[in-house]
This record gives C-alpha cells, structure tokens and sequence, in this order.
C-alpha cells in the first residue's frame, strides 16, 4: 500500500467523524502517515457530514480527497454525490439498511453492508458507523484487525470505558458479515 | 522521540502555547478556531492560568494588551471578522511595543463571510489591518506539526523584537487532525524591564503607551521601530523549497495552498515538466531573497491562493517583475484542486516555450 484516500459520508450524528478518526488511529498505531479532515459547520448540525481520512507510506501531501479510493456512504445523498469520484478499481461500502439504491458503475467493488439493521440486531444502534469500519478492515487486510482494541480505546474517553466493548461488538459484526 | 498523537491544528495551537510559557488567553468564539479556546478553557484553570472569555474581540484585544504590557505571554485567537475587530488593539500593541501573540483562523471573506477555508486575510495581515505604520511577524503553517512549532516561535519572536507575532492559518489546517509530536524543549525567556510591573518604589515607573502628540517624537518611534523591522527582515524570513533545483517554473503557495500544490508539482513532474515549489512560512517578512534567487533561475511563477491574488504582489515585487507571475486561485471558501494547479503550471510553461 502506498496512500489509500478514504471518503466517509453520511448524515450528521451518524458518527461519521468517529468512523474516520477510528481509521486515522488505526493508521497511526500502525506508523502509517496519516490525515483527518472532517466537513464542519452548518452541515454538521443535522444535514450532511462528511470526513476525509488519508493513509500512507508517504508524507500526506493535501488533505483534501477529491478522487477516492474507498467510499463509504451511510445515506443515499452522499452515494449520489461521491459515487463516480471514486477512481476505477476502487471500493465502495454502502449501508443498505438506508440505501436501497444500487451501485450502477462496474469498474469499482461494492460491498453492501445492512450496517444500521445489524447493529440495531446486536443492541448498539448507535454504532451502525463501526459496522461500517469492521467491514473494511475485513477488506483491507494491511490494517489488521489486530490491535483494533487498543485503536478504540484510544478514542474513548476514560470515563466511557464501557464503550470499548460495545465498539468491538459493532466492528466484529462488521468483520464476520458475508455479505 | 516523543509520543505521536492525533490532534486538530487548532488544539494544536493551544497546547504549543501553554508549552512555550503562555497562561493567559483571552478570547471570543468564532468558527473554525473555537477549539483553541475551548483547550484553553479546559487546560489553564488546572495550571495556574487564565482563560477569560470576553464580552467581545475588542475587549479581548485590550486584555491582551493589558497582560502583554505587564509582560506576561499572552494570547488571543479569532478567525478574520473578529480578527478586523481586534485590528485597532493591533495597531495599539504596535505603537506601544509591546508582545503579543495572535492567531487568525482565516475564513471566506470580505463581510461576515462564511465558515470554510480561506487565505484572503493576506493583506491585513501583512500590510497592517490596524492604522498606522507597523508590522506583525506573520506565520503561516502548512501542517498541524506547525501548527505547534510556529507558536512556540511566535512567542519567542514576539518577545525578542518586543512586537506582534501572527499565526496566519486557515478553516482546513485548524480543523484537520494530523500526528504530532511534542519535543520537551526548555522554554526561553527574555528579560522585560519595561513591563509594568509595580516600581517596589527601587526604580522609576515604566510607562506603556502609544500616545505621542509631539509630531518630532512619534517620528523618532517610528524610525526606531523600523530599525527593528529591519532586523526581522534580515534575520527572520522563514521558507521551504521543493524541487526547485532544476526549475523552470516555480509555484508559490502557503498553507493549505502549498499542500495541494506539493501534489500538483508531484504531478507536473511526471509529465516532465521542471517545476519547483517555494513555500514561504514567514509571510512577513516575506522571503524576498528566495524569490529573488527564484527569478534568476526560472521563466514564470505560479501563485496558488485562496483569494483573488493577494501574495502576488508580494512576489512581483521580490522579483522586479522580471517574470511573468500567473495566479491560480478559488475564493469564498472553495480550495483549488491540485488539477487545477496542473493545468496553471502546464499555461505557465506553454508561455514561456
């Protein structure tokens, strides 16, 4: 691997930026090179979110992800709006518990995951975002889902320390779906 | 090597500061630098400092005026409609010699603007902002490393020339997160016997003031505060070069303008184009020498900006005009895209064949 462009889009508290700082530390604790540019402002209150996440072998040049290499969409607005930035041969994970829409284009891989029905199915209804996230680990082997414990520990806060577990419940869902 | 963690550029800011010396912020929230005083809410009360947050920017302005003239480190943030409010403090600052450190998270402009990313502030920054003839050592990151290792700077520099230093960001480089690691250095010091520090009746009183109404008299500070300027142009121009050793074309760019066009030089490279990249980090003084030495060597310059062309002057003027200068440039909040930065560089060099 040397940079992998990741666009995360999606409604605004659906944790799109958690998602993204998951990857970003997942990154880190795996000495990559790493960016999180997440959209702020208006957007973010209620309407669409959305969050850029870089990993690489190399310093990271811009931040700013206009041709992507992994899409990951949680509403159907960001699948309409992102689907043909994605470069040809690259990935797109689709929630389809909230997009029923499918992906038309044949030059990239898609994978449909009903994200939002499983988690909530395993009681964490909050955590549709780290099904999402367990699903591409599980495509991106250079990230292992070793150490993912210790990447979720680090975005939560102390205080929370029971949230580590349900976040491993929610990735590991995310992991063992055959879709 | 010290631990890497993530951090947005603007919490960044803050904890560089508390680092380098500073317990005293005072502020006003404004979008997309709220995260600085929100650290600095929740980090100074449990280290013996201060966060106050002001009724307003211009009374935050004055108490960093205030602090500044007692000699403390001092700071205050804002992005640029409350940087334009705190303008005449600047200026005050300025006419009294006093340190302070300022940071302007730029945003779209002119008026209330909008939210996104912006570098239109340029001139204000560089040029004054505030009335009168002064300066501000201005300092524009490209990264949330420097985010922290200009802060530590600009406080230094504030208090070795007795004058304003500006971290001169934007919406992306605040709100982004990158690694970042804090190198446990000795914070420097600097003797301020002109502070007001209470006489202890053992020595006259230090007086701090920008009032001179004998016109011979504010002639004399002037002149004397541009001997100072003069030293920080000589001393403390600051830039990056990238590729430039066999450059025909030279992009310039700051900030966020700079890491787009690091890619776009990357790019034009691999069609063989010779283009390099100066990155000034001091946009003031500017690296007047770098370009100059640029203009001997390349056919055009490039400049990316995120405005309708402010730093273009400045590289005219550092190259006499000598060569052909071209912008590349979005506004409002928009960023270029480094394929926009291509197709500039691949104009510059049809123009220059």
């Amino acid at each position: 691997m040397k940079t992998t462009q990741i666009l995360i889009a999606g409604f605004g508290g659906q944790g799109i930026l958690f998602a993204g700082k998951f990857l970003a530390y997942k990154g880190l604790l795996e000495d990559l090179q790493v960016s999180w540019l997440p959209s702020y402002g208006p957007e973010m209150r209620g309407g669409t979110a959305n969050c850029n996440v870089i990993l690489s072998e190399n310093p990271v040049g811009s931040p700013i992800i206009t041709d992507p290499d992994v899409l990951i969409v949680m509403n159907l607005p960001s699948l309409q709006k992102y689907v043909n930035t994605v470069v040809p041969g690259g990935q797109i994970y689709v929630d389809s518990a909230l997009i029923h829409e499918k992906v038309e284009r044949t030059d990239v891989q898609v994978y449909y995951i009903p994200a939002t029905q499983m988690a909530n199915d395993a009681g964490v209804s909050t955590l549709a975002n780290m099904v999402m996230m367990g699903h591409v680990l599980k495509n991106h082997p250079e990230l292992t889902f070793e150490g993912t414990e210790a990447t979720v520990q680090k975005l939560v806060p102390p205080a929370k320390a029971q949230l580590v577990e349900l976040n491993m419940k929610a990735l590991q869902a995310g992991r063992d779906y055959e879709g | 090597m010290a631990e890497r963690v993530l951090m947005k550029g603007n919490e960044a800011i803050a904890e560089a500061a508390i680092r380098a010396g500073c317990r005293h912020y005072f502020g006003y929230p404004i979008t997309p630098q709220t995260e600085i005083a929100a650290y600095m809410a929740k980090k100074m009360p449990k280290i013996g400092g201060v966060f106050l947050q002001a009724e307003s920017e211009i009374a935050s302005i004055n108490m960093v005026y205030g602090a500044a003239a007692a000699g403390m480190r001092v700071m205050t943030s804002s992005s640029s409609p409350g940087i334009s409010l705190k303008s005449e403090g600047l200026s005050y600052i300025a006419g009294s010699d006093v340190p302070a450190f300022i940071v302007n998270v730029q945003r779209g402009g002119p008026g209330l603007g909008g939210i996104q990313p912006s570098q239109s502030d340029y001139f204000q920054a560089t040029k004054g902002g505030g009335h009168g003839d002064y300066h501000m050592i201005v300092l524009a990151p490209a990264s949330v490393q420097e985010m922290a290792s200009l802060t530590v700077k600009g406080f230094h520099l504030a208090d070795k020339y007795r004058m304003t230093a500006m971290i001169l960001a934007d919406g992306t480089i605040g709100q982004m997160m990158e690694p970042i690691s804090f190198e446990d250095a000795e914070v420097e010091t600097y003797e301020k016997p002109w502070a007001l520090t209470g006489t202890g009746m053992k020595r006259p009183h230090n007086i701090v003031n920008s009032l001179y109404l004998k016109p011979d008299e504010l002639e004399r500070t002037n002149f004397a505060r541009y001997e100072k300027y003069k030293a920080v142009e000589e001393n403390e121009a600051l830039w990056e070069e990238y590729q430039m050793e066999d450059a025909e074309i030279c992009v310039v760019a700051f900030g966020i303008a700079s890491r787009v066009a690091k890619n776009a030089v990357a790019d034009a490279r691999k069609e063989g184009l010779k283009v390099g990249l100066i990155r000034p980090i001091t946009l003031w003084p500017f690296p007047v020498a770098a370009l100059r030495r640029a203009a001997d060597q390349v056919k055009a310059f490039v400049s990316v900006e995120l405005n309708m062309g402010q730093m273009i002057e400045d590289i005219r003027l550092a190259t006499e005009c000598r060569r052909p200068v071209s912008l590349c440039n979005r506004t409002g909040g928009m960023i270029p895209s480094p394929q926009q930065v291509l197709e500039a560089i691949r104009e510059a060099q049809k123009g220059v064949n």
